[in-house]
């Protein structure tokens, strides 16, 4: 059986495992009804021209996979971000682990969307919330909003700053041969609160592993979300990440995503503007090689005046390894004073490297900055020669080029064990071990 | 010290370098003049391991040992070290980290530990005090935005903290102004000893004003067509390149 029709046709046993309200089910039968009208998305659809996703709806995949992994701490350890205390919130195939997760309900909610969906004591915040912002004609989004059951469920009252960064782990062990997983993530950060999330996807198994997520983001006035994306899975490991952000009056919402691995992923970053005064921060650092493929896809929707936002991606690609940056600003014609910035620098290493990159700005206000630039390059071989005349060898020296052209990235890490983190990631990705922090 | 026997060198195919003769003994100071276009750039890059240059015949002995096929990086490990014309900036490296990876680059080829940060710290310290060097500059990202005159000034830092065996010193004058050029020929002098050598690149005489050369060699048309000691460098201050071409015409 294809993989729409078992999608579709396992749709009525999923609902009798996953009993919810009334809204929620009709959330699901018509994301249901939109999927099965357009299918998974293909290279004819515009914003799909550079990513096939072919390889990955070929097979077959467990949609419920089993849940006794006995996964142990120890066994995933490297994973978290241990030097600093964290909330965490972790899945194994898509279940909850109670047993590697630290929830909380202190002050603010960490903890699981299944319990937010049933409990009446979070129906207010899931009927203002839910499946609000999520796009209701994108076939992925659609896909996952019908089998929308599990995730993480953020909630940071007014005034609230979180101590500490929650983490939001998805392993995936691939017990079965092969598996599809639907994660669904709702962050609520009320007015002047702020929280800092790192989320992350990992596969534990070298089976086949696609996980189509959705994540709905609601910044309300004076707020700040700090969010950290890290995709460094194994290559048997393909992710489609749909994040969509609803940000009000003087809010500020930044998001790092760090691609390093994985078979395919595919980033839908959505940013809506509805107050004034707003930052948007979207940064990204890629650095692949074999014959990963990274598919950068923004929106920022400029809808109200005096807003801004800052696009900045960096790509390092080796070997055979694909990445694609189509980056869309939308500028309303009441949105004057918008000041829109959007970067999109490349390394490529080998010949056999690519990268398509795609600006597209729609600007109807006239009284806005907006600049976009992308850069495709090779390292410059005077610079390498400078390197080398002082005795650093000419791997190490690419490695020291490359190592600088994505330190500005890092920069704006604002947790520093995660900035060490990846910096020690980047050497490794890179083959070398420089020995310093830049 | 450095040997250098017929050495001829092209790029892209065209002949640059047509027969060049040098010897540099220890505890020297050479200076090599020419008029633009003569070569002389081109002699420092193929001393120094420049890819871009092919040489098409000689030999460059340092101490005696061959180092025709050894890369840039090689060579730098020998004691050979190159000021640049034109320093290239690299954002986001910081001068200091630039220079520890340099010099543990340098200790790993030579199956040395890396230095320990506190002596690298003390090295630091003690050559940016000998060559009037604010240490501020050196959390600065390499290069970047970095004035002419503190970009040869980083250039000569970086001799300083790697000890050459072999220092050349490219155009090390150019876009400088005096007080700059004082600076630089200053610190040069103090790290001058009588176990290295330098060989000063220039069009231009002034920086010899500071720099006293032992020998001073002319190139012209990709041959040194004269050698003479610090006299000829004035007489050709004076008299300008035009005698030399005709002479070797």
């Amino acid at each position: 059986m294809e993989l729409k029709e078992k999608l579709l046709d396992s749709h009525l046993a999923f609902e009798q495992q996953s009993e919810v309200n009334d809204i929620i089910q009709n959330y699901r039968s018509n994301a249901l009804r939109i999927f099965e009208k357009k299918g998974f998305p293909t290279k004819k659809n515009e914003e799909w021209k550079f990513t096939s996703l072919v390889s990955l709806i070929n097979k077959n995949y467990a949609l419920f996979p089993k849940t006794d992994s006995g996964i142990e701490f120890k066994h995933v350890e490297p994973f978290f971000l241990h030097d600093i205390d964290t909330y965490k919130v972790v899945f194994i195939d898509g279940i909850y682990s109670p047993f590697l997760s630290e929830t909380t309900h202190d002050g603010l909610d960490v903890c699981l969307l299944s319990a937010a969906l049933n409990k009446n004591k979070y129906k207010s915040i899931i009927d203002k919330y839910f499946n609000k912002i999520a796009s209701k004609e994108e076939s992925l989004t659609a896909l996952n909003t019908a089998y929308a059951r599990e995730g993480a469920y953020i909630y940071i009252p007014k005034n609230k700053v979180s101590e500490k960064p929650v983490e939001i782990i998805h392993f995936s062990t691939g017990e079965q041969n092969a598996i599809w997983l639907q994660p669904r993530n709702l962050i609520v950060v009320e007015q002047n609160a702020q929280v800092q999330i790192i989320e992350r996807h990992q596969s534990l198994t070298h089976h086949d592993v696609v996980t189509n997520s959705v994540t709905e983001i609601y910044a309300h006035k004076d707020s700040l979300v700090d969010y950290y994306k890290i995709q460094n899975d194994l290559d048997s490991a393909s992710l489609i990440d749909n994040t969509y952000i609803n940000q009000e009056q003087n809010s500020h919402v930044s998001v790092h995503t760090f691609s390093f691995g994985g078979k395919l992923v595919r980033n839908n970053l959505n940013y809506f503007h509805k107050g004034q005064n707003i930052l948007s921060t979207l940064k990204g650092l890629t650095i692949l090689k074999g014959k990963q493929h990274v598919d950068h896809n923004t929106l920022v929707n400029h809808s109200m005046p005096n807003c801004d936002s800052h696009q900045d991606y960096k790509g390092i690609y080796s070997e055979q390894s694909k990445g694609v940056f189509n980056g869309k600003i939308y500028v309303n014609k009441i949105a004057q004073k918008t000041n829109a910035f959007q970067q999109s620098n490349n390394i490529l290493i080998d010949d056999k490297a690519t990268i398509n990159s795609k600006p597209q700005l729609e600007i109807f206000a006239d009284d806005v900055k907006c600049s976009h630039g992308c850069t495709i390059g090779q390292l410059d071989e005077d610079t390498l020669f400078y390197l080398r005349s002082r005795g650093i060898p000419r791997k190490e020296a690419k490695a020291l080029l490359t190592y600088a052209f994505a330190n500005n990235i890092l920069q704006s890490v604002q947790i520093n064990v995660l900035k060490k983190r990846i910096n020690s990631q980047i050497a490794e990705k890179l083959g070398v071990n420089l020995g310093f922090n830049l | 010290m450095l040997t250098i026997e017929n050495l001829h060198a092209s790029v892209n195919g065209k002949k640059i370098l047509k027969g060049v003769d040098l010897d540099v003994k220890a505890g020297e100071v050479h200076a090599i003049m020419g008029p633009n276009g003569s070569g002389k750039s081109t002699l420092s890059s193929v001393i120094a391991g420049n890819e871009v240059y092919e040489m098409t015949k000689g030999n460059i002995l340092l101490n005696g040992e061959d180092i025709n096929e050894l890369d840039a990086e090689d060579r730098a490990h020998k004691g050979i070290f190159l000021s640049f014309q034109y320093p290239v900036e690299i954002p986001g490296v910081s001068v200091t980290n630039f220079i520890k990876t340099a010099i543990n680059e340098s200790r790993k080829a030579q199956g040395l530990d890396d230095m320990s940060a506190s002596e690298m710290l003390k090295k630091i310290r003690q050559k940016a005090a000998l060559l009037d060097i604010d240490t501020k500059f050196l959390s600065r990202s390499l290069n970047e935005g970095f004035s002419g005159g503190e970009k040869k000034r980083n250039e000569i830092f970086q001799m300083a903290m790697l000890e050459p065996k072999l220092s050349i010193l490219d155009e090390t004058d150019s876009g400088l102004d005096i007080d700059a050029l004082k600076i630089v020929a200053n610190g040069v002098n103090k790290l001058k000893n009588d176990q290295n050598a330098v060989v000063i690149i220039t069009h231009y005489q002034r920086l010899l004003n500071y720099i006293a050369p032992d020998f001073v060699h002319v190139l012209h048309d990709g041959k040194i067509v004269k050698s003479g000691t610090k006299d000829l460098a004035n007489e050709l201050e004076a008299k300008g390149y035009d005698w030399i071409k005709q002479e070797s015409n």
